[in-house]
């Protein structure tokens, strides 16, 4: 999996737990809950969902490492690499 | 009449429904004289092919595709519901005291619906309990339908559910009408809501009992109450949520009025889990009509329960012609063979639907009984076609539930004293 289907991984996620909001101008760089409406429980289900689909495991000192979309993929990809 | 002054006397200013036959009081009111089924072929789960009753309301009408996910179908329902209720009753939640309003909703059961998918996905999980979603509690408490409503409308006062089984819509609005009394709020969301067909169980539960109607084939038919052929309930889901608010209070604000609520009343049958108790349902009857200080020659139109079981049909047959055999001008109809059981809905939904009978003075026809039960024979019972008569003050509707709860609403035309 490259870097770039992990990001499309996660902004797919996102899309089906904020499907008011628009996910195609997210700025990689900026706070996802600077630019969407995203609580803590949305997170929970970010990670739930990478769980349930991937098998991947995010441990709750590590959540604040899926602020933006590049630290998610810079977090996530090592996991995928080995799931 | 009860001697109440105009603090104690509330009316019915706004309503918000959807029905398996429409989405609004209009529409299902037109489906019920037109003889409009909205029942339909569905797939239960482990089950096949059964009949249910569905709405199609618009969920992202008044809540966000976020607020829906998180939520539950029971929260949908009563949001579409409330809101629409309010915009009947012209208010606008930003301009009253959101701290007085209370919301206050019957429901049959809740969080069967969730506990039975997250137990479906556990299963395809591996059992593994880490994925049980965290949405699961706040979905599953019982105040969660009402609960929605306050989230979405940022009403502030109280909130919750009673739960009544079957008998839970008429139970709404009497909680409602208690607390307008009580002066506990000024504006009272009361109804009943229903999500029963999102789940097997429920279902499965009547099959059990054998009491679920088989004939998915021809699913508007399915339904047949009082008829000798009839095969047992056709489960649906709805919600009726009214505005209440006392007399004075209506009059103050020039609202349109509905209706006036003169009498109800609630008894437990204390004698069987499922089967229906006559006499109860006599007393019942005869105690709402007796708080409204009228008796059963004034009542206009009885809305029976009448759920297509053998069982319930005989029970209450008998004891509406015990109650209203000798009253010439009452008029007797039901509702399920348009829409089904709608469960916690039930009580609220069908008294709507003969709300319009104050303007309209049309007695709605109950369908689907074409060889009535000879144990369920009763005079001026409206098949059919509707029946026009000079005039409609009063309507009783009936609404019972498993565990032996009977529940009881009057509502009365109102006119200016």
């Amino acid at each position: 999996m490259t870097m770039t289907d992990v990001k499309n991984v996660i902004i797919n996620i996102i899309k089906d737990i904020a499907p008011d909001e628009d996910v195609s101008t997210l700025d990689e760089n900026v706070s996802l809950r600077e630019q969407i409406d995203l609580d803590s429980m949305d997170f929970l289900d970010i990670v739930m969902e990478l769980r349930k689909r991937h098998k991947i495991e995010v441990p709750q000192e590590d959540y604040p490492k899926l602020a933006t979309l590049k630290s998610c993929v810079d977090y996530l990809f090592p996991k995928f690499s080995v799931s | 009449m009860q001697n109440l002054n105009k603090n104690n006397r509330i009316v019915i200013t706004g309503i918000g429904l959807t029905a398996p036959n429409g989405n609004n009081l209009k529409e299902f009111r037109n489906a019920l004289l037109e003889g409009k089924s909205g029942l339909e072929k569905t797939e239960v789960r482990y089950m096949g092919e059964k009949t249910a009753g569905f709405c199609d309301f618009d969920e992202i009408k008044y809540q966000k595709k976020k607020s829906r996910r998180r939520g539950t179908r029971a929260g949908s329902i009563s949001i579409y519901c409330a809101n629409e209720a309010l915009i009947d009753a012209d208010l606008n939640v930003e301009n009253l005291d959101r701290d007085r309003i209370g919301v206050y909703l019957g429901i049959t059961e809740h969080g069967n619906v969730e506990t039975e998918e997250e137990i479906f996905q556990l299963h395809q999980q591996d059992l593994n309990t880490k994925t049980w979603t965290p949405h699961h509690n706040p979905r599953t408490v019982a105040n969660s339908p009402a609960g929605e409503v306050t989230l979405n409308l940022k009403i502030t006062g109280p909130h919750y559910t009673i739960g009544g089984a079957c008998a839970g819509g008429n139970l709404g609005i009497i909680q409602g009408l208690q607390m307008l009394r009580l002066g506990e709020v000024d504006y009272a969301l009361a109804g009943g809501i229903s999500e029963s067909p999102q789940t097997f169980g429920i279902f499965a539960g009547f099959d059990a009992q054998g009491a679920l109607s088989h004939n998915p084939e021809n699913p508007q038919a399915s339904i047949r109450p009082l008829d000798k052929d009839r095969s047992g309930i056709v489960i649906s889901e709805g919600g009726a949520i009214y505005v209440l608010e006392t007399l004075e209070n209506a009059n103050k604000r020039g609202a349109k009025i509905y209706g006036e609520i003169i009498g109800y009343h609630s008894n437990s049958d204390a004698s069987d889990y499922v089967n229906p108790n006559t006499e109860r349902q006599i007393e019942c009857m005869e105690k709402a009509m007796k708080r409204a200080g009228i008796d059963s020659n004034d009542i206009d139109i009885v809305n029976m329960h009448a759920t297509g079981t053998g069982a319930g049909d005989i029970s209450e047959s008998k004891a509406i012609n015990k109650v209203f055999g000798n009253s010439i001008k009452t008029h007797v109809n039901f509702t399920k063979g348009h829409i089904g059981h709608s469960m916690g809905a039930a009580g609220a939904l069908e008294l709507a639907g003969n709300i319009p009978s104050f303007f309209d003075n049309l007695v709605h026809p109950g369908i689907n009984c074409k060889n009535i039960d000879p144990e369920c024979e009763i005079s001026n019972i409206v098949l059919d076609t509707p029946k026009q008569v000079d005039q409609i003050d009063i309507v009783l509707n009936n609404s019972f539930g498993m565990l032996g709860i009977n529940s009881v609403v009057i509502v009365k035309r109102y006119t200016k004293d």
